[in-house]
């Protein structure tokens, strides 16, 4: 027989079941949505939580990573509201739009929504699956059993649009806060449309408190317009012991520009999966990648880049910094299609290990079914180098801060990707904070 | 009056392999002392073994630094204390300013003895009339340490770190190979202005030539680990005429 054998449902496969079966006639959304989470929780079924055996999922078997399914968060009360005033502050003072999204639900009264620029639209996405819009179906990433998942119970988010032709030039920040201290579950859906020749950027960070092993699952769909211009800028620094799971899939329209940013330091267990298409001609993308791991930490950042068109052009950059027993994930994968001539493609992951117990696993891939394309792909691994932490040391730095300099020296590729001074300087002094907790 | 640099039967291995074999020397404030030898008879490693360059076994020996262990300090407390080396080969780190690195470095060591840091305009004052000095476009001083420097450049830069730490002991290995005619002067000069009442050097070197410019008051040969002969500055005069082979033959 050559049918696959199921391993036996794990506990959390089966929680998630017994959540669905019970949180669904409660989720937002008419019939045709209550239809389309349907099919995505039996797509999630059929494959059960990804694990190792799993090619995308390689390095991060989620079916022992998750012991154990949470309880949907409860929507945030007055406490909860209060708790989560002050997050995002890796940005505090900047001007930027920030829009709070408390225990996996907007909230508008916490949000700037005073003076939207013209063009811009801001809803919650409870609003829009109200109105029976489609939201959650996903193209890209619609097979992933976590992406399915998402769509089976997403709750709520933020849906934003903007018309074409507006230049955003405030920045629009969504703050993704775990305030509950008991442990529990938020499904997040969120979209952006960024209309022909418009422009944004789109920072999102994720956090929450130490104590709790709480679970998010967060999923982001852009499409970017013809000749639009999106930043987009994730920040991942959870509590401790959470698990973060987070989808983005963007559709990148011709002649756009597209710079992705992630930077991740907090959470036990952290995926980011990017699914990017280059699916107008001339469309530009960049992903920028930084994660910076201590302890047990595991992050495993997975992304595809789909040359759909001609003249397409990426660049992909992942820099890992790991430290103690933690892990870091990299796997990149480039296609370019058929007709998507002249592709021009390029990927590096380096990774730094600070410890003998870290560890990095990186697999970049192309799959290239075009002839007139330029292509390529490196990895590095390594330790700090002796003879530079010597050198310094020689001219009085010690030993901490030399290694502190060279590894601000490695990360700092990634951060000048960011163009503007003040979200760069922004996230150079968040570097800096993570490198002082190693002192 | 304690000796500035007192290193008596120090013995090194790297690897298993023994390089100095009961090296004595002592280095007094005011005297510029430069080390002769024939390539591969432990002069670089003499250098990095007194900056605390990770990798070295001392197997014997002593080193007092005015009158303190200096093998018992790490490198950056070494360097705090006063001691100074500039690289034979100075290494290039991307990422990392020049003048970021020059700060850094200057306000480590200034924190280490107690004093206070200097600002940042405070520093890059101090560094541009260095450059000036120097010769060195501050332009160069935007760019990562050494990284795409010619290496005229990178002996320069090591010159002005050197200006800019202000060390009680200067320790030069090969700061002259590489360097044309004009480099030379540039950078003796700037070494020669460092000379001081209270300031030692040693000025390693394979010709006599750097020692023209930088006049010593006492020249050793080094030959198989060993100081195997001292004299005066006659003696760097004798070595070019005669070259290093009847040392070499004496060491094996
Ligand atoms: N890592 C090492 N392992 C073994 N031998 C080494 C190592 N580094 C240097 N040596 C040897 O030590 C000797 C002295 O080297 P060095 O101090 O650089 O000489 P010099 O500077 O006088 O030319 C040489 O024979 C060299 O080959
Ligand atoms: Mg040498």
């Amino acid at each position: 027989m050559n049918a696959e054998i199921r391993a036996v449902k794990t506990a959390a496969e089966i929680g998630l079941a017994d959540l669905f079966a019970a949180v669904r006639k409660d989720l937002p959304g008419g019939s045709s949505t209550e239809a389309i989470r349907s099919d995505a929780f039996d797509r999630f079924a059929a494959q059960g939580l990804p694990h190792s055996r799993v090619e995308a999922w390689k390095y991060t078997d989620l079916r022992r990573l998750v012991r154990d399914a949470k309880p949907l968060a409860s929507r945030p009360d007055a406490a909860a509201k209060t708790a989560a005033g002050g997050a995002g502050a890796v940005f505090a003072g900047l001007d930027v739009r920030r829009l709070l999204i408390v225990d996996g639900a907007f909230v508008p009264e916490l949000s700037d929504l005073a003076a939207l620029e013209a063009g811009v639209a801001i809803r919650a996405t409870v609003e829009a699956l109200a109105a029976e819009e489609m939201v959650l179906p996903l193209g890209m990433a619609g097979t992933d059993p976590v992406a399915a998942l998402n769509t089976a119970l997403a709750g709520d988010g933020v849906v934003i649009t903007v018309a074409a032709g507006a230049v955003v030039a405030r920045p629009i920040h969504l703050v993704f806060v775990t305030t509950s201290a008991a442990p529990a579950a938020m499904f997040t859906r969120s979209r952006l449309e960024l209309g022909n020749g418009a422009s944004l950027t789109l920072i999102e960070t994720h956090e929450g408190p130490d104590q709790s092993d709480y679970q998010v699952n967060a999923a982001l769909q852009v499409d970017v317009g013809d000749k639009a211009s999106l930043d987009h800028i994730k920040i991942t620094s959870e509590g401790a012991a959470a698990l973060h799971i987070a989808t983005l899939e963007a559709s990148i329209g011709a002649r756009a520009n597209y710079r992705e940013f992630g930077f991740t330091t907090g959470g036990a267990v952290v995926r980011n999966q990017l699914f990017l298409r280059l699916a107008g001609e001339g469309s530009i993308a960049s992903v920028h990648q930084a994660s910076l791991l201590s302890g047990r930490q595991h992050a495993d950042t997975t992304l595809t880049v789909d040359h759909a068109a001609a003249g397409s052009q990426s660049r992909e950059v992942f820099k890992a910094v790991v430290d103690d027993e933690a892990r870091a994930v990299f796997q990149g994968r480039i296609t370019v299609q058929p007709g998507a001539q002249q592709t021009d493609a390029r990927m590096m992951a380096r990774a730094l290990l600070l410890s003998d117990e870290a560890v990095a696993n990186c697999k970049p891939e192309l799959e290239i079914f075009a002839d007139d394309v330029q292509c390529g792909h490196g990895t590095t691994t390594g330790a700090l180098d002796d003879q530079l932490k010597f050198y310094l040391m020689a001219r009085g730095i010690a030993e901490k801060e030399a290694e502190a300099l060279l590894i601000e020296a490695f990360v700092g590729e990634v951060i000048d990707a960011v163009a503007r001074d003040d979200l760069r300087e922004a996230l150079s002094s968040k570097m800096l904070d993570w490198l002082k907790g190693r002192e | 009056m304690t000796a500035l640099l007192d290193i008596r039967g120090l013995k090194a291995e790297i690897d298993g392999r023994q390089i100095l074999n009961g090296l004595d020397l002592t280095v007094n404030k005011g005297e510029i002392h430069a080390i002769m030898g024939p390539n591969g008879a432990g002069k670089s490693t003499l250098s990095y073994v007194l900056s605390g360059k990770p990798g070295y076994e001392i197997t014997g020996g002593e080193v007092f630094f005015n009158g303190e262990d200096l093998l018992a300090m790490d490198p950056d407390e070494r360097a705090a204390k006063g001691l100074f080396l500039a690289f034979q080969y100075p290494l290039e780190i991307p990422g990392v300013a020049t003048l970021t690195f020059l700060r850094t470095a200057l306000n480590a060591q200034r924190k280490k003895r107690g004093e206070e840091e200097l600002s940042s305009p405070d520093v890059l004052k101090r560094v541009r009339d260095l450059a000036k000095q120097l010769s060195i476009d501050p332009e160069m001083l935007k760019r990562p340490l050494n990284v795409g420097f010619s290496g005229g450049e990178k002996k320069r830069n090591e010159t002005l770190q050197m200006a800019l730490l202000e060390p009680k002991l200067c320790v030069l290995d090969e700061t002259d190979s590489g360097l044309d005619i004009d480099a030379l002067r540039i950078v003796a000069d700037g070494v020669n202005r460092l000379r001081a009442a209270d300031r030692g050097m040693i000025v390693i070197t394979h010709y006599q030539r750097l020692l023209d410019y930088i006049v010593p008051d006492v020249v050793h040969v080094l030959s198989a680990g060993r100081i195997v002969k001292t004299g005066g500055k006659e003696l760097a005069l004798e070595l070019e005429a005669t070259g290093y082979a009847q040392y070499q033959s004496e060491a094996a």
